[in-house]
Parts: C-alpha cells; structure tokens; sequence
C-alpha cells in the first residue's frame, strides 16, 4: 500500500465558532485515525526522531502500540520518559522538534507524532482507572520550587524513583504557566490538573500559596530535612517597551492578560477578577504568548484584534499551527509595525472625566528589514515619516520576561548571569551544592517542553547525587 | 484553608481578623503584605500585614469593606476558613538607623502604619503619629498609636474628635518651627501621601510611602502593580510587589497611580453591589 503523503488532519472546530468559545480548538483523533496516522510510520531503523525530543520518548516502539490497537500499552511507553503526555501532545513544537527529524519527512509530510501522543494520552485518561504504582520510598527527601513544567516532570522521575517529593508552588493552584498562562482552548484546564493528580498518586506532595524566597527561603529548606531542591520558578517580570503611555488603563502585559483570563477565569460570564473585553486590541509582539494572548482577546469579545510585530511574517517566533489558527480565527497580523507611543484620552477641562487615562489609540511606526544581526536574522529598521495611529481600546504587551528576582535576592551564592538567569551546569547543578534549576528561571522564556527536558536531566542529575553523597 | 482565630469590629467600616498561617507570622515584617481568596472563585487581593504573633501562629489583618472581596470577607465568621493566604511578600519597611521618625496615616493606612511605629518605638526611635480619619465613628487603633508613640496627633475632617482639619496640618507646624525627622513614613489614601511629599518638599525630609496598586499573583509575575519613579529625571518602572510597597515619595507618580487604581471602579461598583444584593438575599 502506498504511503499517504499527508498526515492525517487534526479535527479542529470551525474557526468563526471556536473564535468565540474557550472550548479546546483541536478535538483529536478518532481511534481509527490514530491507527491509520500510525501506519504511515516506517519503523526506519535509526530512530531520528527519538533524538529530536527533549525527553527521548521511546516514538517508534508507541507507535507501533498504537497500529496494534494496544492503546495502553503506547501510553506505559510515553509514560518511561514523560510525565505530562496529555500536555506535550498539545503544546509541544513537534514540527521543529521529533517531526523535524522524521524520515518519512524527507520526502513527505513526517508522521503526526505530536497529535499521536495526544491521541494516546486522551485515551488513557477516559478509559484507565489503573492508578499508578508509588515506588518504593529511598527515604530522601526532595524540595521542588514550582510547579510548572520542569517542576512537575522533575517531580514526577524523582517519584518514580522513590524520592519524597514536596513541590512549592506560590500561587494557588498548581500547574504553574500550563495554568496562568496557556488558555483553556488550547490546553483544557481539567488537563492539567489530572496529570498532576497522577503525580499526587505517586506519592508527590504539592503546597501551594507558599513563595520560596519570601515564606521559606532556599537554605530553610535545607534545614527542614530536604537533600536536594531543584528551582524551577519559571519566567519573571514581563518586560515593556519603554515608550510613552505604557500606564494607561487598558495596557496590560501578556502575563497580567492571561492570567486574569485563565487562572482568574475572568472570561465567566460574572467573574470575580475583572478584565477588559471587547473594542480593539492590539497585542504587541510574535510569540505564542502573543498569539495566546490575541485569541483569548477575540473569544472575550473583542471586535477587532491587531497582532503588532516589527518584523515580518518570516521571522514571526510563533509556531506556525498557531500563527495559522490565529488567522484563521480573524486575527490581523500588522508586520512591520513597532509602536511608537500608546494615547490615552485626556479631557483638559474636565479632570474628573472617567473616560480619562484609557487607552484611545497606539501610534507606530513602519518598519524594513535591514541587514542581518548576529543572530542571522534580518534587523527591522524605522522607514521615516511613515508613523500611523492603530486605533484600539487595549494594548497587550507580549514581548518577554526577565528573571524574577526573588530567589536570587534570598539565596546567598546563588551565581546567576547579567539577565538574571540562574547558571547551571549541563546536568542542571546551580553553584550551589545539592541546588538544581532548570526551565525559564535559567533560559528565560523557551518552550514547556524545552522546561520539561531541563526538569528530566535535574532529575537524574539529584538522584546520582544523592545516592553517591 | 486558614482557619480566621479571632474577628473584630475596629469601626462600621473596617474590621480586624487574625488568621492562622504560622509559616507567613514565622516571617512577616511591617511593611510586608499578604493576598488572600476568600473562597474558591475569589480574586486576590493584597492585604497589608498588621501584626503577627509568632507563638500562635496567626496574622493579623485589617481591612476596609470597600468591595466584594471585603465584603465577602466580612461575612465570616470566627473559626470559619478562608480559601488561601499567602505571604509575607514585598520588602518590608526600612527603620535601621532612624532615630526621630513621623508617621503619618490616614484611615485603614493607619493599620499598616502601627505595626511601622511600634517597630521603631521598640528600637529606640522617637514617634511622633499622625493620624487622621473622616469623623469620630471611623478612629481606629487610638489606644495603639498611644502605646507607642512619642507624641500623637489625631486629626478628623469634620473635627468631631482630636483636631479638625487634614494630617498635613501638624506636619507643616512642627517642620516650619524647625523640627527635624530622619524620616516620614505615611501609609493611606494616594492622594493624601501626595500631599504629605508636597509638605515635607521645602525641608528636605526623606519620605517613605506606602503603595497598594491593584495585584494578582504579587510575586513579580503579572506587572499589574506598577509604577512609574521619576528618578534623577528618568522615568523607571517598578512593580509594587517586588520592588515595595515602599517607595521614595519623591520618586512616585501619583497621578498615574490615581489613575490606574480606579481602571476597574465600574467593574468594582457593580460586583460590590451584586455580593451586598446576594447577601440581603440570604444567597450567601
């Protein structure tokens, strides 16, 4: 049988309807599907894209579960090397990562190993009441700070290999970004909190509303009995621009956007944490928090959303699925646009004018590429005289984080570099002995599964550690 | 959930709570905050810490019914829970090395700013407190402030106890008769620390003030809280959370920061008088 050139298409909501609801935009695979989309893998000998994933998930051996219909099987394999499958399934950039690597992508499209691996993971959750095993207990105790990603991941190995592990997380639930900040239709809330209760049945302890750096600091950690404490804090402050206006009301950074909109559930119908909705947005930079933070505006009602990026499509960080769906959804992308200064309304006569110091426009300026920076890519330059206003009613700033700092500031010793960042080794070891970190509180903000990988190699790093101290 | 051990009636309008939290009274500093849900749908919102008692464990909490939140807040009772407490977060006050301090609060702020006196009256610092309320109903904390202070100033609006007029009032009299402080501090409405900087401008005294932007996580995540310093002519952005809540007064914008606290007031307005509605109800 000839192999089918494409891979099978992910089942999505129709764009006009999912761009008003929060519910999940993909819907998955059939099983039938599944089976079809698994077939079109073959079995090549040398694995490339087992090396393409950050947790060296065994791919081909799953797959080969799943042309046999041996659904659980698939996810017993996925569940080796990954703690979160019904997370990465989603999130993941598969295309630039094991899809990248796939043989059957050198001539055709590669296999579907993303929606797979969400395919199986779904299926094991409605149809699997088995509860994982816990280890045995080694007695040791880990500490892990936050729950996000690396946290939960690392969490998860050391569990398996009978460690006594307590995660701190500062906010109220945990989940850390997989809650605050990747909406509900891509990444359904119910999700996140069935694979942490996994790792609550394997024996990992989670204490939220407990800020390490301010409640407890690193070293009190230490002296509680805890041999080893990985950080995984995750990304900052959200940065801003700089430029004049960025105070208004109606400005927000991705980050304050999102989690009123996702932790807060300010998208209820009467929610308790307000948020502004609807008129005209413009969020201001490329990445998927950008796209995040677009799309959840247009499902809170918005009429118009304007995606503000300085360069062009080409070099958008985005991954392209969700750059694609943005479009889909009505979202308008002005490239080569960089904001100048937000306006706000000022009545001069009257100071007591409620309308006063919200958001009635953003002035930008365009842009041409230039020649290429060190990076390689093209470096936007201002084109003169060519300033226009975007006429909006919120502005969402989505272009990046830096370290937040209250760790660093808690922890004597605790060497970081000139963003803030913490410096580790390859195995993750901070300059402090028996400390790990791992995820954005080391690179900044990077992928859940780039955080998730960095979470695996501290794992296996604290468990030589400490069986050799 | 953190079990509320003990609940008091300051005034009609502001109530006083202390909150089983050992971890967050193990640390709290004056100065520092804490946020809390009420229940399980509940916003956050930050509280400043009033008081800890480290042998039992609890916090304690003074707030103003002002919103839902609060006046869901309100509605528990002593012995009953409240869904998440979290802290001590931001810096607390700097009050090495002062030796003649004057604080300066102004209606709950006069809660924040205690714990800040009586710190400096156990280290040995001369207090001199000025607080200042809208009538008589509204005094708080009188017999505190008396415990610890040097000497005590209370001021209403409408003269109906202490003397009559605004904070400032005794402020500008000691500073034009040449009284000197290492420090101000002042703790309460935005517009009233305003105009404490303005009176302390022509004499050079340091002032520290106390903001209370609006917050989510407080922990340096969100950037809701922040403030723009005009520092040595430039302007800095700073998250409340983080980097205070106390800032030079000099430095701070209040302006924007009147402007930005009032970006929800019709949201505010509305929730508030749907929870007083519910509860008239017997919803909740």
């Amino acid at each position: 049988m000839a192999i089918n050139p494409k891979k099978h298409e992910m089942p999505n909501q129709e764009p006009l309807v999912r761009a008003r609801n929060f519910d999940e935009v993909a819907l998955g695979y059939s099983e039938e599907i599944a089976i079809a989309e698994a077939e079109r893998c073959i079995t090549c000998k040398n694995q490339p894209c087992v090396s393409g994933c950050p947790v060296n998930i065994d791919i081909p051996n799953f797959i080969s579960k799943i042309k046999d219909g041996k659904f659980q099987d698939a996810y017993n394999v996925i569940s080796l090397s990954s703690s979160l499958p019904a997370v990465c399934g989603r999130v993941c950039p598969q295309e630039t990562q094991c899809e990248s690597k796939c043989t059957l992508g050198i001539k055709f499209e590669p296999v579907g190993i993303g929606r797979l691996e969400r395919f199986v993971a779904d299926w094991h959750n409605q149809n699997s009441k088995e509860l994982p095993q816990k280890a045995e207990s080694n007695g040791h105790k880990v500490a892990i700070v936050g729950s996000g990603p690396s946290g939960l991941t690392c969490a998860g190995d050391l569990a398996k290999s009978g460690y006594d592990v307590t995660v701190f997380e500062a906010l109220h639930l945990a989940g850390g970004v997989l809650v605050y900040g990747i909406p509900e239709f891509r990444l359904p809330k119910p999700i996140v909190a069935k694979e942490v209760d996994t790792l609550k049945s394997l024996g990992v302890k989670i204490e939220t509303n407990v800020v390490i750096g301010k409640t407890l600091t690193i070293d009190e950690l230490f002296d509680m009995g805890f041999e080893s404490v990985f950080i995984g804090s995750g990304a900052g402050l959200p940065n801003f621009m700089g430029i004049p206006g960025e105070s208004l009301k109606g400005v927000y950074s991705a980050n304050e956007f999102l989690t009123r909109s996702n932790l807060m559930k300010s998208y209820l119908q009467t929610p308790e944490t307000p948020i502004m909705k609807g008129g005209k947005v413009a969020v201001v930079g490329g990445g998927n928090v950008a796209m995040d933070a677009a799309r959840t505006a247009l499902r809170l009602g918005a009429d118009k959303v304007y995606i503000v990026y300085r360069r062009s499509m080409d070099e958008l960080p985005a991954r392209k699925e969700e750059v694609e769906h943005a479009i889909e959804e009505g979202i308008d992308f002005k490239l080569l646009n960089n904001p100048v200064e937000i306006l706000g309304y000022n009545n001069p006569d009257n100071p007591r004018d409620e309308k006063n110091g919200f958001v009635t426009g953003m002035k930008c300026i365009k842009m041409e590429l230039g020649e290429p920076d060190e990076r390689g890519r093209r470096r936007p330059v201002e084109i003169p005289n060519s300033e226009f206003t975007l006429d909006v009613d919120t502005v969402i700033i989505s272009i990046g984080t830096s370290p937040n700092p209250l760790i660093k500031n808690t922890t004597d010793n605790l060497e970081v570099n000139r963003w803030g960042g913490i410096v580790v080794t390859e195995d993750g070891l901070t300059s402090r002995e028996g400390v790990y970190a791992g995820g954005d509180a080391v690179t900044g903000a990077a992928t859940v599964i780039s955080a998730m990988g960095a979470g695996k190699t501290a794992a296996k790093a604290i468990d030589e550690y400490l069986k050799n101290k | 959930m953190y079990k509320i051990i003990t609940k008091k009636e300051l005034n009609p309008t502001v109530t006083q709570m202390e909150i089983y939290a050992p971890l967050v009274a193990n640390k709290a500093q004056p100065g520092q905050f804490i946020i809390l849900r009420v229940d399980e749908s509940g916003e956050r919102i930050p509280l400043t810490v009033a008081g800890v008692n480290k042998t039992e464990g609890t916090v304690k909490i003074i707030f103003q019914i002002v919103g839902a939140t609060t006046f869901k807040l309100n509605q528990k009772a002593e012995g009953e829970f409240i869904e998440d407490f979290v802290g001590p977060l931001g810096e607390p006050t700097h009050i090495a090395g002062l030796k003649k301090v004057c604080i300066i609060g102004g209606g709950v702020g006069c809660a924040i700013a205690m714990p800040v006196a009586e710190a400096l009256h156990n280290a040995g610092a001369d207090v001199t407190s000025i607080i200042g309320f809208r009538n008589k109903d509204l005094v708080i904390l009188e017999n505190e402030f008396n415990a610890c202070s040097n000497r005590l100033f209370i001021m209403t609006d409408d003269g109906s106890y202490g003397t009559q007029g605004n904070v400032c009032a005794p402020l500008n009299e000691m500073l034009a008769s040449g009284e000197h402080f290492d420090m101000i501090i002042t703790i309460g409405p935005l517009v009233m620390m305003k105009f404490v900087v303005e009176a302390a401008r022509p004499y050079n005294v340091p002032v520290t003030v106390s903001m209370n932007p609006i917050m989510i996580d407080g922990t340096g995540m969100c950037g809701g809280c922040r403030l723009t310093l005009n520092v040595d002519g430039k302007k800095v952005t700073k998250f409340a959370c983080v980097d205070g809540p106390d800032f030079n007064g000099y430095e701070v914008d209040f302006d924007e920061a009147m402007s930005r606290g009032r970006m929800y007031s019709d949201f505010e307005r509305h929730a508030y008088e749907s929870a007083c509605n519910l509860f008239k109800k017997g919803g909740m």
